[in-house]
């Protein structure tokens, strides 16, 4: 009786408090120690214990230009993905904003290339991609064009990934506009009609405004994802040929996990997490403004 | 009219194929692989017709011990969820119901974490504790997939869960947690249908974690279809059984819970 008044009492503590101690251990202090290890030279192929040097690893991370070509490659692939998947979603789901026979049959399919494991996705298209036997060549070739090398290609590389992430996404933004869409109110448009505006002024001026918070919120969220994209990168190209697709992401898992530079890998680990923290910040913004 | 009336739906229908041909396609045609021999696959130009063999999904369960990855993947899940949901649906209703924005932010912040930045200090900590190749860590690990997602959908569900039915239950001398287990969480089974289903989707196509934190004893279902490619020359009609083994029962969860999966993922950006 005495305990769960006690808890009756603190729920507002008692509550949220083994979620946050998870966190805590498992985020929040994992974090920390990345900190501590940006400050060292540990190198784990040396054998010396890590010792303390400043700042001398951020400063040599600074100057390595393979950590600048993989920060621009990151933010290459995340802009070039989500500009086409917001613009293919926004006409996808102008086209299915509307009651139709198999309406749900259409949503469904939109959600597999989503929920399919991306690792398994991106060996299969490793398969569309093979230069001699692939698919994608032989679209090319029997349209009357030059097969290509794909993700054997450094200028195409890019590219290609971003391929199939638009495939994995877009459905993603089409099913958050088709959201959008469905919840505006019909009096704007209904005016609209009576002041004879086409259908090509009603989508600028009424729809477009109207629908701009959603589809901000969405790229925003689809832009972080993005920036974290590693599994297809990993299973198809794993950051080849040479450096070509190597993305903060990947090039940290390298620094970690096949030079063991854990010194200098801390420093990218922990600019990605200022980078994380930065964007979750707008994201809680826009979700409030969003509610309002 | 009527003539014109086709016309349009014919138009329209069109539009739709062009949507669904490009989303559908590959999927289609990763499982038509699974069924050819190598000699098909590797046929050009592509092959439409051809004698469909389940020699590949032998493959798979003969020559790789995919019952017990399949096993691994599945336990790491479920359990993964259920502790997501002890843990989280709890602190989602404080968040809701106390505004406490600050301890969303935090949860928002694991939410959108890229898991390499605590892939190398899990990485050494686990090692430290003897941890590694063990499901507890590969179950700790997944939780902080589940925990941001449950905590993320049910915060705006509990929000949307009126007052008022609460406060009769306090007046009638219930305390705040057995209004919470009795009234509140019996209302809110779409929104744990949801989370739930998306946590275990999650966890499920997760590759990262268990890369690193899982070996022989615990590897899971994404590692063991990477491994198929790893061979020096690449069995494809295993690896594409291997990549239908792996996403069906994704596909038919998602199928199942159809309802919920749209509005789990389409949340956040959309009200309510």
């Amino acid at each position: 009786m005495l305990e769960s008044s006690f808890v009756d009492r603190h729920v507002k503590v008692l509550f949220p408090l083994p979620a946050v101690v998870f966190v805590a251990l498992m985020m929040v202090f994992p974090v920390f120690y990345t900190f501590t290890i940006s400050f060292t030279n540990w190198n784990l192929t040396s054998g010396l214990p890590p010792r303390f040097v400043g700042f001398k690893t951020y400063l040599s991370i600074l100057q390595e230009p393979r950590f600048w070509a993989a920060l621009v490659r990151t933010f290459y692939f995340t802009a070039f993905a989500v500009s086409v998947e917001t613009l293919l979603g926004m006409i996808w789901a102008l086209i299915l904003n509307r009651e139709f026979l198999g309406k749900n049959l259409v949503k469904m399919s939109l959600l597999l290339p989503m929920v399919s494991t991306p690792v398994a996705i991106g060996i299969a298209w490793t398969l569309f991609y093979e230069p001699t036997i692939g698919l994608a060549n032989w679209v090319l070739r029997s349209t009357g064009l030059n097969p290509l090398k794909w993700i054997a290609d450094k200028q195409l590389v890019i590219p290609s990934l971003v391929i199939v992430d638009i495939w994995q996404w877009t459905p993603m933004m089409a099913l958050i506009m088709l959201a959008g869409l469905a919840g505006l109110s019909v009096e704007p448009y209904e005016s609209a009609k009576v002041d004879g505006a086409n259908g090509i002024q009603i989508f600028w001026r009424i729809t477009l405004p109207m629908v701009s918070p959603v589809i901000l919120t969405a790229v925003v969220l689809r832009s972080i994802d993005a920036l974290k994209t590693y599994d297809i990168i990993y299973a198809m190209t794993n950051g080849g040929p040479g450096f070509s697709s190597e993305t903060l992401n990947i090039y940290a898992y390298n620094l970690s996990f096949n030079y063991f530079r854990l010194g200098h890998a801390s420093v990218v680990l922990f600019f990605l997490f200022v980078v994380v923290l930065i964007l979750s910040y707008l994201v809680a913004r826009l979700r409030q403004k969003l509610e309002e | 009219m009527t003539a014109k009336h086709i016309l349009s739906k014919l138009v329209f229908y069109i539009l739709v194929l062009f949507v669904i041909v490009p989303v559908l396609f590959p999927l289609i045609w990763i499982f038509i692989s699974s069924i050819k021999t190598q000699v098909d696959i590797t046929a050009y130009p592509p092959k439409w017709i051809f004698n469909p063999t389940l020699q590949n999904y032998s493959r798979v369960f003969k020559e790789q011990n995919f019952l017990q990855f399949f096993y691994n993947s599945t336990l790491v899940g479920v359990t993964a969820v259920v502790f997501s949901l002890l843990l989280g649906l709890p602190a989602a209703y404080s968040i809701a119901r106390y505004k406490q924005e600050k301890l969303g932010l935090l949860i928002l912040v694991a939410r959108l974490m890229p898991g390499i930045a605590l892939l190398l200090p899990w990485y050494l900590l686990f090692s430290r504790l003897m941890l590694v190749d063990t499901y507890v860590a590969l179950i700790l690990s997944h939780m902080l997939i589940g925990l941001p997602i449950v905590v993320w959908i049910m915060t705006s569900f509990f929000a949307s869960v009126p007052l008022e039915i609460e406060e009769s239950a306090r007046v009638d001398g219930a305390t705040h947690q057995r209004t919470f287990i009795e009234i509140v969480l019996p209302v809110s089974t779409p929104g744990i249908v949801t989370s739930t289903t998306l946590a275990f989707l999650f966890s499920w196509n997760n590759f990262m974690f268990s890369q690193v934190l899982s070996m022989e004893k615990t590897k899971t279902l994404p590692i063991a279809v990477y491994n198929f490619v790893s061979y020096a020359e690449v069995d494809w009609g295993a690896v594409m059984a291997a990549t239908v083994v792996i996403i069906a029962p994704a596909i038919i969860l998602t199928m199942l819970f159809q309802k919920y999966v749209v509005r789990g993922l389409t949340m956040g950006a959309v009200k309510g």
